[in-house]
């Protein structure tokens, strides 16, 4: 080896770069040739549509209203949802971040849901809360209501579809920031005189303020992709049409790629606005160490 | 000290939103349950009488041994890739500082922030103008796109915890990159290691959209041909769909006690040491 070389190979390794670095290459080339790609040649396809200029598919799309209300039909079923997950999550962890008898047994029935798919899910709320289910034979039988009421195959259906599944993710995220907490913190406000409500938003909700940001985005990614439950649980031609379907549709109903990648895109853009206004927040809090200490 | 049972409002509030949870938990689980066994149930609490024969009726009618099947080799292939290739690039992304790490730790973490639909139709059609898609490999491919970022982000936090002196002293005696994974990384990443396939398993075993719209009439995985026999609505007895469903269910709930002997769900996010008993 010249001497030349040895010299860049020394200055590239002060920079943090040598040859270690190669164990990178196979994860990045995977992202770049399946993900990267994929989206890139999505949104080439989007701006070669059978007729019209380059943008016709977005114009298609946003002049559309059929097309164009999906984005405020999947927004209208994903926040509400993913905002429910995280502050239901919220006291039920505060409430839990202790260690007690059960705490174990807790948490795993609290994993369950996970594992029901959104097949199992659909097929038992359409049972569970639909005309002749258990919900409504109850809801009649204590005499609470005169005809059954409708769960399924509208908004609530998907809403309730999407509690199921989202909120455990959620809970076992919260409860994690939570611990993360140190308790000593709030036992020493304890000493100094707080109460039970100065001592939550003073000092454990500021410190887990950007734990719930990033609980919500997570949430968030699970509910705005509602596909099979909007199919299964919802009403997909109206009240659940989401934006999803609307994608699926363009492409394997009608063989519209250029229309189909376009929905794609703008549900991604959709998507990323929302993380980012999320995580722009967050980056306004704390975002130091909540073990206290040193830290 | 005596155990105070009169708890404040907020925790009678709290406590109640958990048992509502439960309740219709239980009840949306308990009418698939029921349903899965009953005769005919119309407009009674409980069906006529109960029966055995749906299981044995969805295992014809779905074929669902070359489901299962299907099922199993995509899961363990992809498994076993992002591991494959995760592990090191986790490895790097844990030890190392250099220009445009984050870059790349975002790149990674898109792909787990998308929605799968966003980029499933993007890759469902690049992986059919290649002729992959329809075929197993095409299913694993598409599967591989979130599974691989999901090994990085849960095997960094497992290495940060290894002892980077452990490393230097082995290199010190003259071990080589390949030797110090070999040797000294693989036997105390194993936990790590295992705990994350389990979970991709997991996840792909549940992973709908992306199979959805890259699988063919031989490459759908079980919760695909679900799908299928449900929104066929009226082809199918109900009950039977209803069977395939607890069947899936249980496969789930076996692999995920299985991962939850391995890790602590809530140290995953976020490392979290829990105070010994």
């Amino acid at each position: 080896m010249t001497t030349a070389t040895l010299a860049i190979r020394h200055r590239l390794a002060e920079r943090g770069v040598d040859p270690q670095l190669l164990l990178l290459v196979p994860a990045t080339v995977f992202v770049v040739v399946l993900f990267v790609y994929p989206f890139c040649y999505g949104i080439a396809v989007s701006l070669q549509p059978a007729q019209g200029g380059a943008l016709a598919a977005y114009r298609a799309f946003f002049t559309d209203a059929y097309q164009r209300d999906t984005i405020g039909t999947t927004l209208a079923i994903a926040l509400p949802a993913a905002l429910f997950n995280v502050l239901a999550a919220v006291p039920i962890a505060y409430r839990m971040r202790g260690r007690f008898r059960g705490k174990r047994l807790l948490t795993t029935v609290l994993v369950v849901p996970i594992t029901l798919g959104t097949v199992l899910t659909a097929e038992g709320l359409l049972n569970f809360l639909g005309p002749t289910g258990w919900f409504n034979r109850f809801l009649l039988t204590l005499g609470l209501v005169d005809q059954p009421v409708t769960l399924t195959h509208n908004y609530w259906g998907v809403f309730f579809s999407l509690v199921i599944t989202g909120f455990p993710f959620a809970f076992l995220l919260v409860l994690s920031y939570l611990s993360g907490i140190d308790p000593s913190l709030e036992r020493a406000a304890a000493t100094l005189g707080a109460g039970w409500a100065q001592r939550f938003f003073r000092i454990t909700l500021p410190l887990l303020a950007p734990g719930l940001a990033t609980t919500f985005c997570l949430t968030f990614v699970l509910a705005f992709s509602v596909f099979p439950s909007a199919i299964l649980v919802g009403d997909p031609s109206g009240s659940t049409r989401v934006i999803s379907i609307a994608a699926y549709e363009a492409a394997y109903v009608h063989y519209d790629y250029a229309a189909a990648s376009a929905a794609a895109i703008i549900m991604g853009a959709v998507e990323l606005v929302v993380i980012s206004v999320v995580l722009g927040l967050r980056s306004l809090l704390y975002t130091g160490s909540t073990a206290g200490g040193k830290g | 000290m005596s155990r105070r049972i009169v708890a404040r409002p907020g925790a009678w509030v709290v406590w109640g939103l958990v048992v509502i949870f439960f309740v219709g938990l239980a009840g949306v689980i308990g009418s698939v349950l029921v349903n899965s066994f009953g005769v005919r149930w119309f407009d009674t609490w409980l069906p006529e009488a109960f029966t055995t024969r749906w299981y044995g009726q969805a295992w014809t009618d779905f074929t669902l041994l070359p489901v299962l099947t299907v099922t199993l080799v995509v899961c363990l292939l992809v498994a076993g890739i992002s591991v494959l290739v995760g592990v090191p690039a986790a490895y790097v992304l844990a030890r190392r500082k250099f220009p445009g790490s984050r870059l790349l730790y975002l790149l990674f973490l898109l792909p787990i922030l998308m929605p799968p639909i966003t980029y499933g139709i993007p890759l469902a059609t690049v992986l059919y103008k290649y002729g992959l898609a329809g075929h197993l490999s095409g299913v694993v491919l598409a599967n591989l796109v979130p599974s691989v970022p999901f090994v990085i982000l849960t095997m960094t936090p497992f290495i940060e915890q290894i002892d980077p002196a452990v490393e230097r002293a082995a290199r010190m005696c003259g071990a080589r990159t390949r030797h110090v994974f070999t040797s000294i990384l693989a036997p105390l990443l194993v936990p790590g290691i295992l705990a994350a396939s389990i979970l991709v398993v997991v996840r792909t075993v549940g992973m709908f959209e992306l199979t959805f719209l890259t699988a063919g009439p031989d490459s759908q995985t079980l919760v695909v041909a679900l799908f299928y026999s449900m929104s066929a609505a009226g082809i199918r007895a109900q009950q039977s769909v209803d069977a395939m469903a607890v069947i899936y269910c249980v496969m789930m709930l076996i692999l995920l006690v299985v991962a939850l002997r391995f890790v602590n769900p809530t140290q995953l996010v976020a490392r979290v040491k829990e105070d010994p008993e």
